[in-house]
């Protein structure tokens, strides 16, 4: 995980996420059936739901949980909530906020050319997007 | 068809070749073959989540403009991610004219895009403008008894905004292996997500994810499974690799495009189909057998 000192700093956190997502946070009532419908939910720290209460709460260190990572937009959340929320966007803004300042997830140079060759090229791409800035 | 362009995007000019190929030969029959669209360019593979960034709309823009320089009011994608990211970003610029002044002031060595191209999936082309009647009228081998697994994944369906069909119980797949005489198979994760992009730096996690797929549409009968992704296509194969060792003989599924079952049933170029597919052609009934 990168060092979260820059992000302890951070003033008006949830407005920050809000304005990169364009989500309004408070629209959630906390019924859970983003939780329930996620397929990733079982690798992840923070559970969807839980992701956005701690939002609403403008609680920054939940910027510090794997989910954002995990979340693969797969959407199932967004098309699913009650109160149309589209977690997707939240998770893409945390992820913004750390891609914003050099933080990246993602190592390629970890990687053997043959390990690259294998793999195809749409998830590499997909992957700078998601995990590099 | 309208006066569309395909695009086809940097998988099926790869991995994905088989797509192209078999929707090539299937179009060709169908009398609305593939025009591709000129000096075309990468999508960007995912569409841009955050409201603030119009930069990465610019790739999915300029294949637009592309599309606009050739006089094409259409783009026709195979692959539901370039379908998705295209979509997406041409709604997202069009909503808003501010959006799209902008991105054209910052693009000031392209054409203005004036909006309004069309971006559409194959399988959506098929329904609403060939239409599956016609598709039945052009079989000429009936894939009759064959048990074909509509797997969806993702980005077909969502956003519903964009979705070809309803995101929760889509059946555009099915209506399309039933005009082929084949027999679709639902079964539970058919919309479900194969692990995407993280085959990348979490292979486990992404095999897991493929794996209920593959087992979800075994356990409901299925011979073949199609798809009309080359990511979601990639690793279900690389998962079912891994799984066939532990399967009893004889018991196997046949991951193909959705293009070369249809191709199959109208005897053109399939591309290479795996084994098992091979096998199970050669058991179907040819049109000289039809002939009575
Ligand atoms: S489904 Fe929507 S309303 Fe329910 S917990 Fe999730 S985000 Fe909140
Ligand atoms: S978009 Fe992310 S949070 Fe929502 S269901 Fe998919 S993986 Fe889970």
């Amino acid at each position: 995980m990168p060092s979260a000192t820059k992000l302890e700093q951070f003033v008006g956190f949830r407005e920050r996420v809000e304005m990169l997502s364009g989500e309004n946070v408070f629209a959630c009532y906390q019924c859970g059936m983003c939780t329930a419908g996620c397929s990733f939910a079982d690798e992840m720290d923070v559970l969807p739901h839980q992701v956005i209460r701690q939002l609403q709460l403008n609680n920054w260190k939940v910027l510090e949980c794997n989910a954002k990572w995990i979340c693969a937009s797969c959407l199932n959340c967004q098309t699913r909530c009650p109160k149309g929320v589209d977690l997707s966007k939240l998770m893409e803004a945390m992820r913004q906020i750390y891609l914003r300042q050099q933080m990246d997830n993602l190592e390629l140079n970890k990687y053997s050319i043959d390990q690259i060759r294998c793999l195809p090229q749409i998830a590499l791409v997909a992957s700078f997007r998601k995990k590099t800035g | 068809m309208n006066n569309a362009a395909y695009f086809p995007g940097c998988s099926l000019k790869a991995e994905a070749g088989d797509y192209e190929r078999s929707a090539a030969a299937v179009m060709e029959v169908l009398g609305q073959p593939l025009e591709e669209l000129e000096r075309w360019t990468c999508c960007g593979t995912v569409y841009s989540l955050t409201d603030d960034d119009l930069m990465h709309q610019l790739a999915s823009v300029r294949n637009l403009i592309r599309a606009q320089e050739c006089g094409a009011d259409e783009i026709v994608t195979l692959c539901s991610m370039c379908f998705n990211t295209l979509k997406r970003s041409k709604v997202f610029i069009e909503q808003d004219s501010a959006r799209l002044e902008t991105v054209n002031a910052f693009m000031d060595e392209e054409q203005d895009y004036e909006g309004g191209v069309e971006v559409f999936h194959l399988l959506e082309i098929l329904r609403d403008q060939v239409g599956f009647e016609s598709i039945e009228g052009k079989v000429t081998r009936p894939l009759s008894g064959l048990r074909v697994a509509p797997y969806y994944g993702c980005t077909l369906l969502r956003p519903r905004e964009i979705g070809i069909d309803e995101p929760d119980t889509p059946t555009i797949l099915q209506d399309f292996i039933r005009a082929l005489w084949a027999t679709p198979v639902e079964f539970a994760f058919q919309a479900e997500c194969c692990g995407t992009y993280q085959i990348v730096d979490s292979p486990e996690m992404v095999l897991e994810k493929s794996h209920r797929i593959l087992n979800s549409a075994m356990r409901a009968g299925a011979d073949v499974l199609v798809t009309s992704c080359p990511l979601c296509m990639h690793n279900l194969r690389l998962c079912y690799e891994e799984l066939r060792s532990s399967l009893p003989e004889k018991r196997e599924l046949s991951i193909i495009y959705l293009t070369q079952l249809a191709a199959i049933a109208f005897e053109v170029e399939t591309g290479e189909l795996p084994t098992s597919m091979a096998k199970l052609v050669e058991g179907l009934p040819t049109s000289m057998e039809l002939v009575p």
